[in-house]
Order: structure tokens, then C-alpha cells, then sequence
């Protein structure tokens, strides 16, 4: 836009942009402030600032929501999510991508279909058919679940990066005499490996936050997600506000500190393919 | 034979999404506890529908949801955008926070409203009620319970709206700005007749997934208060959960997702049309 705005209109703007900022930043505000505080100066007053900083929250918040165990369990998951979404999305992408006959049309749909789907119209059979093969409890299992539902997400992000690849570069590998694996695997994967990393760091928020499956599937103390239990520490067993938002900060830190540090990267993937977490 | 590559994505996606949907759809017409055997009862899992009124409290809940997030958060994702537009210097910033709730875990989310927020407590409502002003806890209200719920739901999604939007307005061309400009267009004409013309297709999208969205809400309802206080805040999806394996009344359960999932289809229909334009080039 060109300067022409007046004072005022800018003075507006800014006002309007930081009240949102202040609504945006004032629970997490909280959050923070909270969880350097004894239980008892939460109580009186959550606005007020510790007048002893209470480390000690966050190692009783460690114990309590066995975050060494949790912590590992959700990095396993997640990795696992990540490493299935991104071998089978990026197999499907580059055929999707490269093939323009109907068929290949329906197949598009069919994935964009499935991302729209209610997980209880799947869930009800799955979990009860899960139950009956031993597999409630069982990380792998719930890294093939969310490979499910996240894949179309996947696959339609990475196939605008296989789409921007020149058709000519394939051809020349052909007659070569590469075959298309090689093709596939030494030509198109490096060029679209920014595509697979935003496709990575994505997913791997989804599944690091997920909540309904893994407190569905993963239930018994030493599968839980650190997601999970936090949820059950802040729901039974504690009433101390301060260890229990120390607990939410030791989750939300690491996912923060990475996205601010990668923001372009969530925030243009997330964009591309619409997909709400 | 490349074409192959795309069977592990289809043989997957079918293990655990499509023939457990099938499933859930015979479902419906059959009385179920999970472990016996199922019983065919034709629609009376439907009938009994009908005639539940926690059903119709949820549907409706679902419909107010669907109507809040069809206008609010969509109108603070524009309103914010432009005002990102106007301001320029320091849009970056601005972006970055308003995405931070996105980001968060729901149940964290859920979490710091309820005990740092609404808590009569613990939370800003009790400190403003030891100030002598009258706050009631909305999720222990049977009249504002949902009403809580979407506010921290429209805190959590305004901002993934506003970096959507901004990222479309950037993109409508320079030269029909600058043409407005040049006409002597204000702000809010320019903003009229070019920029929001020039993101209508982002903005239908939205408002097509957020139709989809708004009958698949779990999440914050399940965790702040579990469709209480009687019932008041229930909506679909918790009611299904619920019926599952609370009450292991699959059937019901099956009966209440394909009902969800009727009107997920409708808007399922026009996001395919939508995307499909996308997929001419």
C-alpha cells in the first residue's frame, strides 16, 4: 500500500493490532507467571508476580506427570508418525502429481474426501476391532492411525512441490536409463526436500498435540502421551495450579521455541493445505 | 510400474478409515455392547434418536457453533489481516503471535482458561468477584457452558483465520491496488471492490471448512466440561463418544456419527468442488 494513509488511520491500526496481541498473549501470560508461583499465590491472586520464583514446580510437575516417561513416549510417536507420513505421502504425491487421467482424479478426491471425515465414524470399529487384535496400547498402531488421517494433508502439500518440478528433468534421468525408482528416489526427493521438511515439522505438531486418539487408544500409565498426561494430572489428582501450568510450559516450550525459530515454514505449510489441529 | 507407489497411502487410509466408516454404518442398525454379538435392529437406534433429548440439545449446539464460528472468528481473521495490510512494518511479528494458539495443545489450551481464567479460584473471574464484581464460572452455567467453550476455541483458531487471510491479500495483484489508488479509492472502497473481491475464494474455503469443523468439535467440549452441566454443552461428537464407552452403546454411537457425517457431506461436496478448480491447472 502506498503512504497515503493519514496518522490516524495508522494510529487505529496499531491500537486494533495490539489489543489482539494483548488477547493472544495474556493467557499464555498467565501460563507463564502461574507457573513460577506457590499454589497458595496463585490462589490469592493470579496476576500478581512471585515473590519467590518456585523452581520447584517444575520438578514436581516432572515427577507427577512422569514427563520422563511421557516426554519419550510422544517423541517416539511422533517420530514414527513422521517418518510413515512423509515414505508413503511423498510415494503417492509424485504419482498424483504426474498423472493426469481421471482415475488418478478420483483417487485426489477421495484422500481430500477422507480428511473432512468425523474420526468417530471411523473410531467406534476401530477401536473395539484394535481391542480384539491386541493392539490397544500400542504406539505403532496409533502412529498408523494418525498416518491415516494426516497422509491426504500430506500428500496434497507435497504434490504442489512434485508439481513444480520440470517434466524435463525426469525425462532426461529415463534416458539415461535410470529406472523410476531411481528417478524417483535420486532426482525428484532432493529437489522436493524443503516440501518433506515442512511436511515434517507439521505433522510433527499435530501428533505431539494430538488428544482424542491417544487418550482413546494409548491408556494403560506407561504408554500415555505427554499430551495425555497432563490432561490427566490437571484433572484428578492436583488442585496446585502452579505445578500444573509449570507442566504446560515444559510441552508448549519446545514447540514454541521451534516455531518461532521455523515460523515461515509452519505457517506456509499450514496455509497450503488448510487442515485444522 | 510407478503408479504402484500409491498403495501403502491407499492400503492404509482403507485399514483404518474406510472400512471402519462402513463399518460404523452397518453399525447404526445394530444394537451393540462391544463384546457380544451384535443384534440387527433396523432404524431403531435412529427412532430413539428422535425421541432423545440430548440428542436435539447437541445438534442444536452444534448448529450455534457452526453459526459463532461462521462470523466471529472469521471476522477478527479479516479484520486483523487488513489491519496487517495497512500497518506493514511489523507484520512478521504480528503473525507470528497471533499464531502461538494455534500451536498449542488443546488440552493445555483448555486447561489455562479453565484454571487461570473462568476458575472462581483460582482464575481472573474469582479475583474480579473478591473485587466485588458479580462473574459467574460460564462452564458451570447451563445457559453460557457452550458459550465458554467457544471462546476459547475462538482464541485458539482466530489466528490460524488471519495468517490465511493475510498470506491471500498479499497475493491479490499490485497493479488493480494501485489502479484504486490512483482513482482516489479510500481504504474501505479499496478494500471493498478489490481486496476482499480478490480473496473470495480463500475466504469461501474457509467458510466451507468451518462448516465441516464445527460438527466435528471434540476437543474443548470433551475437556472443560464433558457436554455438562446437564447435558447443555453437549454436542454430536461427545454424545457419540460418550454412547461408546461410557454407556458402550455402539449402535447409538454409530447412529450419532453417521448423522455427523450427513452434514459433513454437504459441505464435504462444495470443499471438493472448490479444491477441484484448484486441480484444472
Amino acid at each position: 500500500m502506498t503512504n497515503s494513509e493519514s496518522r490516524i488511520t495508522l494510529t487505529i491500526t496499531y491500537i486494533v493490532l495490539a489489543v489482539l496481541l494483548f488477547i493472544t498473549l495474556f493467557p499464555i501470560g498467565l501460563m507463564v507467571l502461574n507457573a513460577l508461583k506457590p499454589a497458595t499465590e496463585v490462589v490469592s491472586n493470579p496476576l500478581a508476580l512471585p515473590t519467590v520464583v518456585q523452581w520447584d514446580n517444575f520438578s514436581r510437575a516432572w515427577v507427577d506427570a512422569k514427563f520422563a516417561r511421557t516426554l519419550m513416549n510422544s517423541a517416539v510417536l511422533t517420530a514414527m508418525t513422521i517418518f510413515l507420513v512423509c515414505t508413503t505421502g511423498s510415494l503417492t504425491a509424485y504419482v498424483l502429481a504426474r498423472k493426469k487421467i481421471k482415475t488418478w482424479k478420483i483417487v485426489t478426491f477421495y484422500l481430500l474426501a477422507t480428511t473432512t471425515a468425523p474420526i468417530q465414524l471411523f473410531m467406534f470399529p476401530l477401536y473395539f476391532g484394535f481391542a480384539r487384535l491386541g493392539l490397544i496400547n500400542n504406539p505403532v498402531a496409533v502412529a498408523f492411525v494418525y498416518t491415516a488421517i494426516y497422509s491426504p494433508f500430506a500428500i496434497m502439500l507435497l504434490r504442489t512441490y512434485f508439481l513444480a518440478v520440470p517434466k524435463e528433468l525426469e525425462e532426461a534421468a529415463l534416458i539415461d536409463g535410470a529406472t523410476h525408482w531411481q528417478v524417483f528416489w535420486r532426482v525428484m526427493l532432493p529437489i522436493v526436500s524443503p516440501g518433506i521438511l515442512t511436511v515434517a515439522l507439521i505433522i510433527g505438531l499435530y501428533s505431539w498435540n494430538e488428544f482424542l486418539i491417544a487418550t482413546t487408544f494409548l491408556q494403560s500409565q506407561d504408554r500415555l502421551t505427554a499430551v495425555v498426561s497432563f490432561f490427566l494430572l490437571s484433572g484428578q489428582y492436583s488442585t496446585d495450579w502452579g505445578e500444573i501450568m509449570a507442566a504446560a510450559l515444559i510441552i508448549v516450550l519446545p514447540i514454541v521455541v521451534l516455531f518461532v525459530a521455523l515460523q515461515r515454514r509452519f505457517i506456509e505449510g499450514m496455509a497450503g493445505g488448510s487442515v485444522k489441529g | 510400474m510407478h503408479r504402484l507407489y500409491v498403495i501403502p497411502t491407499l492400503v492404509i487410509n482403507a485399514a483404518i478409515i474406510a472400512i471402519p466408516a462402513l463399518l460404523t454404518i452397518m453399525l447404526a442398525f445394530y444394537r451393540w455392547d462391544g463384546i457380544s454379538s451384535p443384534v440387527f435392529v433396523g432404524l431403531s437406534n435412529f427412532e430413539s434418536l428422535w425421541h432423545d433429548r440430548v440428542f436435539w440439545t447437541a445438534l442444536t449446539n452444534n448448529l450455534i457453533w457452526t453459526v459463532i464460528f461462521l462470523t466471529v472468528p472469521i471476522a477478527m481473521g479479516l479484520l486483523a489481516a487488513t489491519m496487517m495490510l495497512v500497518a506493514r512494518r511489523g507484520s512478521t511479528f504480528f503473525q507470528v503471535v497471533y499464531f502461538l494458539p494455534v500451536i498449542i495443545a488443546t488440552a493445555i489450551t483448555a486447561r489455562i482458561w479453565q484454571g487461570m481464567i473462568y476458575s472462581p479460584i483460582t482464575g481472573i473471574f474469582g479475583l474480579l468477584e473478591r473485587y466485588g464484581l458479580e462473574v459467574a464460572n460460564p462452564l458451570t452455567q447451563v445457559h453460557t457452558a457452550l458459550y465458554g467453550i467457544a471462546v476459547v476455541d475462538l482464541w485458539h483458531w482466530w489466528g490460524f483465520l488471519c495468517v490465511i487471510f493475510f498470506a491471500a491479500l498479499r497475493q491479490v495483484p499490485q497493479d488493480q491496488v494501485e489502479a484504486a489508488r490512483v482513482e482516489g479509492a479510500t481504504f474501505f472502497q479499496l478494500m471493498r471492490y478489490v481486496l476482499l473481491p480478490g480473496i473470495k475464494p480463500t475466504i469461501m474455503l474457509m467458510l466451507i471448512m468451518t462448516v465441516i469443523w464445527s460438527f466435528l468439535v471434540f476437543d474443548f467440549v470433551y475437556i472443560l466440561t464433558q457436554g455438562g452441566p446437564a447435558y447443555s454443552s453437549e454436542v454430536l461428537s461427545t454424545l457419540a463418544y460418550r454412547s461408546a464407552f461410557y454407556d458402550l452403546a455402539v449402535g447409538k454411537a454409530a447412529a450419532v456419527s453417521v448423522v455427523i457425517s450427513m452434514f459433513g457431506l454437504v459441505a464435504t461436496f462444495f470443499y471438493i468442488r472448490a479444491q477441484a478448480k484448484e486441480f484444472e491447472e
